[in-house]
């Protein structure tokens, strides 16, 4: 295990839940590794971000379909919203909220230009977990869930 | 923690009750795959059997096929195929298990709607490994709960009520599956634990309502008048009664259980008319001519089997209404309605008349049986429980199917969440019921078909059957102190459920309503009291699995849970034993 590259996944990862990329729910993802499931935050990730593509599809077409449907918007985004309450995207979720709080307002424009901020969230997001995983993969496998080294 | 086991053997049907909370049986339903993995490994880290499911209808065909596989249901709320809240309601209904509702909405207006549907907990996403650590409190309540109303109207040791109405014993009580002793080690349960129980209407001073006792309480009600029920007051009853030493305390406190149930029933009705119908698929109605099944069954006669199953799983009891085989969903709803609002304390006798009204509930029924005992408007929503008013016009009436006995009712007493709970408690009624009810033949089983799940019929915890002139079919009726038989179908097989039932409901609604009357008219046609009668299972606690036995009792009786048992042949006595009764009576009072 190399010393600074756990180190520097540790510290990555106190970066990115400081500025709340992330939250206690990451953690806790990480506390559920195990031999059983050793990339099991990983693999939860990756499972979100599958799904996700799927749910932020739906919104997209319902924001740019016909007359809004409001209703409709808001299951969506509330599926969506939850999924990523599901690895702690804290920053993401966020900017769901905003966006119910213009789709319950009713507010088409508002609900477009939040919508722009989940995705970009979203996406960033992904990148910067992807950098932490390479770092944890780099520090060693007892370290990637990096669950003892909070 | 862990239970003791034979308590805990009809809850849980697995031994792992030993190291209880480990092993507690976890299904768990989100849409969301990665909500659905994390929760998975959660719960496998609680040491829990962990089922996941995907969709709605997947899980309620799983907790369906396997009814007593699960002690607990996670759900979200916000699920594709179906609305998170219906799949509460059905799984409460039929399986009467205890849901956990979750969502990433706080809401309190979600948070209110997903309690008013019966959630024992709404949990908060993202959800944390601690929350999930303490979900087997709602399981071991339910089982407490179960106990406690097992116990209150319990008073007679050893009463078992026989699951098919196999077994009578000697003194032609109804054996259910489970022997004395295992009552006998409950009873220790729960008063181990008695303190841990809560609003069980078992409390401290509490009289034990024995089948006898019920009866006497339900004809007194009677007397004074279904109608007057405003007027119905526990002096006038403990006067009419003639028991000693019965205070008018004693009386108050059981007649607001009689109201509860009635009201729950009602509100159960309610349910069930926006469900889609239940279908019991199982009702037993054997014998649906008059023989309100109880009897039969509670002589144990071997039962027809709708006679024989009283076996009140907890709340499965349903009144169903043969007729209303469409009410399945209300029925569904109904019961878990009932078995939701189950709660010990009677509403007020007027709310009963009120609620008892299965008319409305239950649309479907044209004759709606009125339970004499049910208040007016019995509706399904969660109304109190005590619809099942025993003065009754002990019809309930059924709608959709319902045999009006309020599950509630009988939840009622149970005071818990659990069906099967209350189950037993009605099963227990079912059997002093079956005696009364034994006079019209008519009765016909509500719901042939429900065989699998025991309605719990409330029936009025003793005395009631007393009150029942067990022998003719036409005495039957006189009674109709029926208590509604809540077509809980709390644990009913959704798939069971088939109204066929229903069909005979209606007749018997009729009848019922004939009957109501403080002069109990025999039950001419078929008291559509449908109970679903579990199998002793639901004795158990909260168990899953609460099949629908498929007796029916269609005797109304007043103080008991009708329950169309077409078991019940009624030509013969149904001689009630206390102890079954009493076990119904738990179900309904919790004195």
């Amino acid at each position: 295990m190399d010393k600074n590259r756990l180190q520097r996944q540790l510290d990555m990862k106190r970066s990115l839940i400081d500025q709340g990329y992330l939250d206690e729910q990451f953690i806790q993802l990480e506390e559920l590794q195990d031999e059983d499931s050793p990339n099991f935050v990983e693999d939860m990730v990756t499972m979100f971000y599958n799904n996700s593509a799927r749910l932020l599809e739906n919104i997209e077409q319902a924001l740019v379909t016909g007359p809004i449907d409001f209703p409709k918007l808001d299951d969506y985004m509330h599926q969506f919203k939850g999924s990523s309450s599901s690895i702690g995207a804290t920053r993401v979720k966020n900017e769901c909220t905003r966006f119910l709080e213009h789709c319950t307002a009713g507010n088409a424009e508002g609900c477009v230009r939040t919508f722009l901020r989940v995705k970009q969230e979203h996406a960033i997001l992904r990148t910067k977990l992807e950098t932490y995983f390479q770092l944890a993969r780099q520090a060693g496998s007892s370290a990637s869930g990096g669950a003892k080294a909070r | 923690m862990s239970f003791s086991a034979p308590s805990m053997e009809n809850g849980f049907s697995s031994p792992r009750n030993e190291s209880f909370p480990a092993g507690l049986r976890v299904l768990v339903v989100d849409d969301d795959p990665t909500w659905l993995k994390i929760l998975e490994k959660m719960l496998k880290k609680c040491s829990y059997e962990v089922t996941t499911c995907g969709l709605a209808r997947e899980a309620l065909k799983l907790l369906r096929e396997r009814k007593d596989g699960y002690d607990i249901v996670i759900s979200d709320v916000n699920m594709p195929d179906m609305d998170g809240f219906k799949l509460l309601e059905h799984v409460g209904l039929e399986m009467d298990l205890p849901v956990l509702m979750m969502s990433v909405d706080g809401e309190t207006s979600r948070v209110m709607k997903g309690v008013q549907h019966g959630a024992c907990d709404y949990l908060l996403k993202p959800i944390r490994m601690k929350e999930l650590r303490n979900i087997w409190q709602h399981v071991f309540r339910k089982k407490i709960h179960e106990i406690r109303d097992i116990e209150s109207h319990d008073s007679y040791d050893g009463i078992q009520i026989s699951r098919n109405g196999s077994e009578l014993s000697d003194d032609g009580h109804m054996f259910c599956g489970e022997d004395l002793a295992y009552v006998k080690k409950r009873k220790d349960f729960e008063n181990k634990h008695d303190d841990i129980g809560d609003h069980s209407s078992t409390k401290k001073h509490r009289v034990v309502w024995s089948v006898d006792l019920h009866q006497k309480f339900v004809k007194a009600v009677n007397q004074i008048g279904f109608d007057s029920k405003y007027e119905v007051g526990p002096k006038k009853i403990l006067d009419l009664m003639n028991v000693p030493w019965l205070t008018r305390e004693n009386v108050a406190s059981h007649l607001q259980k009689y109201r509860l149930y009635l009201s729950r029933l009602q509100k159960e009705n309610d349910l069930k008319a926006s469900l889609g119908g239940i279908k019991l698929s199982d009702l037993p109605s054997k014998d649906p001519a008059g023989s309100f099944g109880l009897q039969s069954s509670i002589n144990g006669n071997q039962n027809d089997v709708p006679n024989g199953r009283y076996q009140f799983s907890g709340d499965n009891f349903f009144a169903q209404d043969v007729d209303s085989k469409n009410h399945e969903g209300d029925l569904k709803r109904v019961v878990s309605e009932t078995k939701r609002t189950l709660t010990a304390d009677l509403p007020d006798p007027q709310d009963m008349r009120t609620q008892m009204s299965f008319d409305h509930s239950f649309g479907s029924l044209d004759s709606e049986v009125n339970f004499a005992a049910i208040p007016a408007p019995y509706s399904w929503s969660k109304a109190p429980e005590n619809q099942f008013k025993e003065e009754h016009k002990p019809l309930l009436q059924l709608e959709d199917g319902f045999s009006q006995l309020p599950p509630s009712g009988i939840h009622n007493h149970i005071q818990i969440d659990d069906p099967l709970q209350s189950a037993s408690s009605i099963t227990s009624g079912l059997s002093m019921t079956g005696r009364e009810i034994c006079g019209p033949e008519k009765i016909k089983p509500l719901y042939p078909q429900y065989s699998s799940n025991h309605m719990s019929i409330l029936s009025p915890k003793e005395s009631a059957f007393d009150s029942f002139p067990v022998q003719s079919k036409s005495q039957m009726v006189k009674h109709q102190s029926f208590e509604p038989i809540s077509t809980a179908i709390s644990s009913m097989k959704p798939q069971g459920f088939n109204l066929s039932c229903i069909t005979d409901f209606e007749s018997c609604q009729r009848n019922l309503i004939s009957a109501t009357d403080s002069t109990f008219e025999p039950f001419n046609e078929d008291l559509t009291v449908c109970w679903l009668e579990g199998d002793c299972h639901s004795m158990n606690f909260g168990l899953p699995n609460v099949e629908f036995t498929d007796y029916i009792d269609p005797g109304f009786i007043a103080e008991f849970p009708i329950y169309l048992c077409d078991t019940l042949t009624s030509d013969t006595e149904c001689p009630f034993d206390p102890p079954e009764y009493s076990i119904v009576d738990q179900g309904l009072f919790l004195s």
